[in-house]
């Protein structure tokens, strides 16, 4: 089944009493925060508790990802020294502007795996970009390491960058996300979009959301747990086209089984995009709960 | 380790421990502990802090916590940055710990 | 001792309080007494109600030692007259008296010298917080507090059990012949339902107004049928404690995870169907419940017949809006709530006994479909605590807890599975109010939990996603996260009596050392 990550939720990685069960909200990945949500004199304690917390927290299987500081800062190789032992499933970098960025921190990676005796390759990466030159690299920081799991856009410090602000229709982004997807799906990775600060503006965040999934991106970043049931329900699919996607896989299947190559239904030839399409229609609606997959039973929705 | 100076660490919000460690002008560990939890989880908490300090190598230290309601772990973060604060170590020899 | 029912070990017999029996099941006792009758008394035509000062009318009602007086809690944590009361009677001298408020809160801490000088023997509530409480849990009180619920509290006046000599009882507007409601004047509080049991049943009633409106004041809450005396004062109460303004909708994302999860266990439950009956409390997570059933009603086009309780100001947007029928209110919970009652012939003012007293011909629990209650602590019997905090010492209310839960179809406790360190789910709960046996569902923001007994509800949500798991599983997954709590040490002596509805004893509370 597809690895669904509609919602990254932060959590800022100095605060105990959201650290000791930040998955319970439901995000698909739960991402705590070293970077810019810990102040410059408490990165050793955020580095501490989430070390420990990731060592001692039964997380129950929910995806953690761990935002590091940059390696041109202070604090980017106690970091990654402490963090990769932890054991999140993926290490996040910020800032991301070249693809040298992202080889320096995936060596580094690698020498501590090897010493603390971890297979080398387990941990992932993600990189955010957050820049004019990071979005033009965009394509060639995609495919730098085989660990690179996605990439997503970070959009304040990226319209600051640009001289401009956020506004709620876009506008000022609509390059840089497309550039984004562009750059995540020809190297095969996933798509993150940034996140909507203004908790409160239940529309405009929907609004965004809807926006976002259209252009084709695989969730987005939140910042309080009230986001996420938005998000998911936004990436549920209708009941017609769960009905839909349902019958396009039995019809592959039937010709898989027969041995034809060719799939058809209600008399028209369905292509493999088709087929794919629905597949992941189906990994989303049964991520909402909405169907069950084969081997259990279908209970309706 | 060596306690060279007060140091602190945490904060007084819920689930977490303020740690105060300072250098012992005696011999041993002291602990003061204030704790919401401390009918329930005194010795436990107590435990903890010994533990940490015995596997950091600190052999003389005054350490004052006031928790409120930290777990385990959270205890031991807090810890473990308060005493390299209070001996001036940059560096922290990780995944040895244990 | 004797152990009752759910295995708790209560006296069968304490001096100068008597005999008592254990607590055998929700509907065990059958009543065998009448109701009990107040001593008949005669006002003659051109006589005066009016008296000037509190004084006056302790003297005039002949208060003595060793006498019960009773009070409401309707100004919450404003209310003036409790302790205004108290020191005046004080002031006279008078000794050993029992008081029997319909609850107790931190505003009420000047008890406790009352307690040390020997005015005060007695007490019978259901709630008790702060610095009273405190007192009350180290053992400054010769003789257990009785805990009582609001129901339990109405029985134990309409049988007899209590029997007030006097009753003090603010009104924020009355006539000078007794006729009183909360509708109007500074210290409007809405209903007075808690205080109207005590009109009616105790041998003479002092109503004290600081609003004192043209006769006759109707409709009235409190009759002059039932009223001896009318002190007017300049304050009965700080307006501030006694309504908060709206009660706001949570933005707490943990409270908001189990308002999901207990209104999904309501949707998917059979008893959301029009016409149906819901009690909320006014936790955040409750309120959330409400909000979202709201929704739900509105895209299945149904409705309630009647919301229950405590009200607050978003049951009655509910009934402006015509989702819910009739509100039955036994007190009010905010401002909105206080002002409808006396404006909306649908917001229907009801007593503690037509609310929840088990002893009469059906009370409106009886009639109730869906409760939502929270929690301090729950047990892997479901009984659950809402009466002492975790470290033993006395900081709740029973309130209509027991009673709902064993009035309604489908009672859900609602509480987060950890608080700071503490579990909610434990071995044993440190002091029962409602028994086990009639909580249905418990509602974490990790999981939860139904009872064995509700077969019929396990069947219906292991069809949904629901996080089901059992009560068992629910507390080792808190120790997995906090760690094993050490139990509380107690004392010998009994602090506190927890009485059941039905007048039996369900547990006791010792002094905490």
């Amino acid at each position: 089944m597809l690895k669904l990550r509609r919602t990254m939720m932060y959590v800022p990685g100095n605060n105990p009493s959201m650290v000791k069960d930040a998955h319970i909200f439901g995000a698909d990945t739960v991402m705590f925060d070293l970077e810019d949500s810990v102040s410059l004199n408490e990165k050793d304690s955020a580095r501490f508790l989430i070390y420990n917390s990731l060592k001692n927290v039964d997380y129950e299987g929910t995806e953690i990802a761990v935002r590091i500081n940059g390696l041109d800062t202070p604090f980017g190789l106690q970091d990654l020294e402490a963090i990769v032992r932890a054991k999140p499933d993926i290490i996040r970098l910020p800032k991301t502007e070249t693809p040298q960025d992202i080889i320096d921190v995936e060596k580094i990676i690698a020498t501590i795996e090897e010493k603390a005796g971890i297979p080398v390759g387990t941990i992932k990466m993600m990189a955010a970009i957050e820049s004019a030159q990071g979005i033009l690299n965009a394509r060639e920081i995609a495919q730098a390491s085989s660990r690179l799991v996605g990439i997503a856009i970070g959009a304040e410090d990226f319209v600051t960058d640009m001289k401009t602000t956020r506004s709620l229709d876009g506008v000022e982004l609509l390059t840089a996300r497309s550039q984004l997807l562009f750059a995540a799906r020809a190297a095969g990775i996933y798509a993150l979009d940034t996140v909507f600060s203004d908790v409160d503006n239940e529309e405009g965040f929907a609004n965004e959301v809807k926006l976002i999934k259209q252009l084709g991106f695989d969730g987005k970043s939140v910042i309080n747990p009230r986001q996420i049931d938005v998000v998911h329900e936004i990436y549920t699919p209708t009941d017609k086209d769960i009905e839909k996607s349902i019958r396009i896989i039995k019809a592959s299947q039937e010709a898989f089984k027969k041995g034809s190559g060719v799939v058809s239904l209600d008399g028209k030839m369905v292509d493999k995009p088709i087929i794919e399409r629905a597949e992941r229609v189906l990994t989303l609606a049964a991520a909402a709960g909405v169907y069950v997959f084969e081997g259990g039973e279908e209970n309706g929705y | 380790m060596d306690i060279k100076k007060i140091a602190m660490a945490g904060t007084l919000e819920s689930s977490d421990v303020s740690i105060v460690i300072e250098p012992n002008s005696g011999e041993g560990i002291e602990i003061e502990l204030k704790s919401l939890v401390e009918k329930q989880f005194g010795e436990q908490i107590k435990e903890v802090v010994l533990r940490t300090l015995k596997e950091l190598k600190v052999e003389k230290a005054i350490v004052k916590l006031q928790d409120k309601g930290a777990l385990d772990c959270v205890i031991k973060a807090r810890l473990q940055t308060a005493v390299l604060r209070a001996a001036e170590e940059n560096t922290f020899n990780w995944g040895e710990e244990d | 001792m004797a152990i009752n029912k759910i295995g708790r070990e209560v006296p069968a017999f304490i001096e100068g309080i008597g005999e008592l029996k254990p607590y055998q099941g929700p509907f065990s006792v059958e009543p065998t007494k009448r109701r009990f009758g107040r001593k008949l008394s005669v006002i003659t035509p051109k006589e005066s109600k009016l008296l000037n000062n509190i004084e006056e009318a302790i003297k005039k009602t002949g208060l003595t030692d060793g006498m019960t007086i009773s009070f409401h809690h309707h100004f919450r944590e404003g209310d003036y007259i409790v302790n205004l009361v108290m020191d005046t009677i004080a002031k006279l001298g008078i000794k050993n008296i029992t008081i029997a408020p319909s609850s107790l809160n931190g505003v009420h801490a000047p008890l406790i010298e009352h307690i040390k000088s020997g005015v005060i023997s007695k007490i019978e509530t259901s709630g008790l917080r702060g610095s009273l409480a405190d007192a009350i849990s180290k053992g400054i009180l010769e003789y257990p507090v009785k805990i009582r619920s609001h129901g339990g509290r109405a029985r134990a006046i309409e049988s007899g059990d209590v029997k007030i000599d006097v009753a003090f009882l603010g009104v924020p507007a009355c006539d000078e012949y007794g006729n009183a409601n909360g509708h109007s004047g500074k210290s409007f509080c809405g209903s007075l339902g808690y205080a109207k049991v005590d009109a009616q049943f105790a041998d003479q009633v002092v109503l004290i107004t600081d609003n004192l409106v043209a006769y006759p004041n109707v409709p009235a809450s409190i009759q002059q049928t039932d009223v001896d005396f009318v002190v007017q004062m300049d304050s009965i109460g700080d307006p501030k404690g006694i309504v908060s303004g709206a009660t706001r909708y949570t933005k707490n994302p943990r409270e908001l995870l189990i308002a999901k999860y207990a209104a999904e266990v309501i949707k998917e439950s059979g008893y959301l169907v029009d016409g149906f009956s819901m009690q909320c409390g006014t936790g955040g997570a409750s309120l959330a419940v409400a909000r979202s059933i709201k929704q739900t009603m509105i895209e299945r086009n149904i409705k309630a017949s009647f919301a229950l309780g405590g009200i607050t100001g978003q049951f009655v947007e509910m009934l402006e809006e015509g989702l819910v029928g009739k509100l039955y209110d036994t007190q009010c919970f905010d401002l909105i709530a206080a002002q409808s009652i006396g404006q909306n012939p649908n917001h229907v003012e009801i007593d503690a006994g037509f609310y929840a007293n088990p002893h009469n011909k059906g009370c409106a629990v009886n009639v109730l479909d869906i409760v939502i209650l929270s929690a301090l602590e729950v047990d892997t019997d479901f009984n659950v605590n809402v009466m002492t905090g975790s470290d033993g010492i006395l900081r709740g209310a029973s309130g209509g807890h027991c009673d709902t839960a064993a009035g309604s179809k489908l009672s859900i406790i609602v509480a987060p599975l950890i608080r700071g360190r503490i579990p909610t789910i434990v071995d044993q709960v440190n002091t029962v109010i409602t028994p086990g046996e009639t909580i249905d569902v418990v509602v974490t923001d990790r999981g939860i939990a139904v009872n064995p007994l509700r077969t019929d509800l396990i069947e219906k949500f292991s069809k949904t996603s629901l996080p089901l798991y059992t009560i068992d599983q629910l507390k080792e997954k808190a120790e997995e996260i906090t760690g094993k709590p050490k139990a509380i040490e107690y004392g010998d002596k009994i602090v506190a009596l927890v009485e059941y509805r039905d007048g039996t004893i369900i547990d006791v509370v010792r002094n905490v050392k």
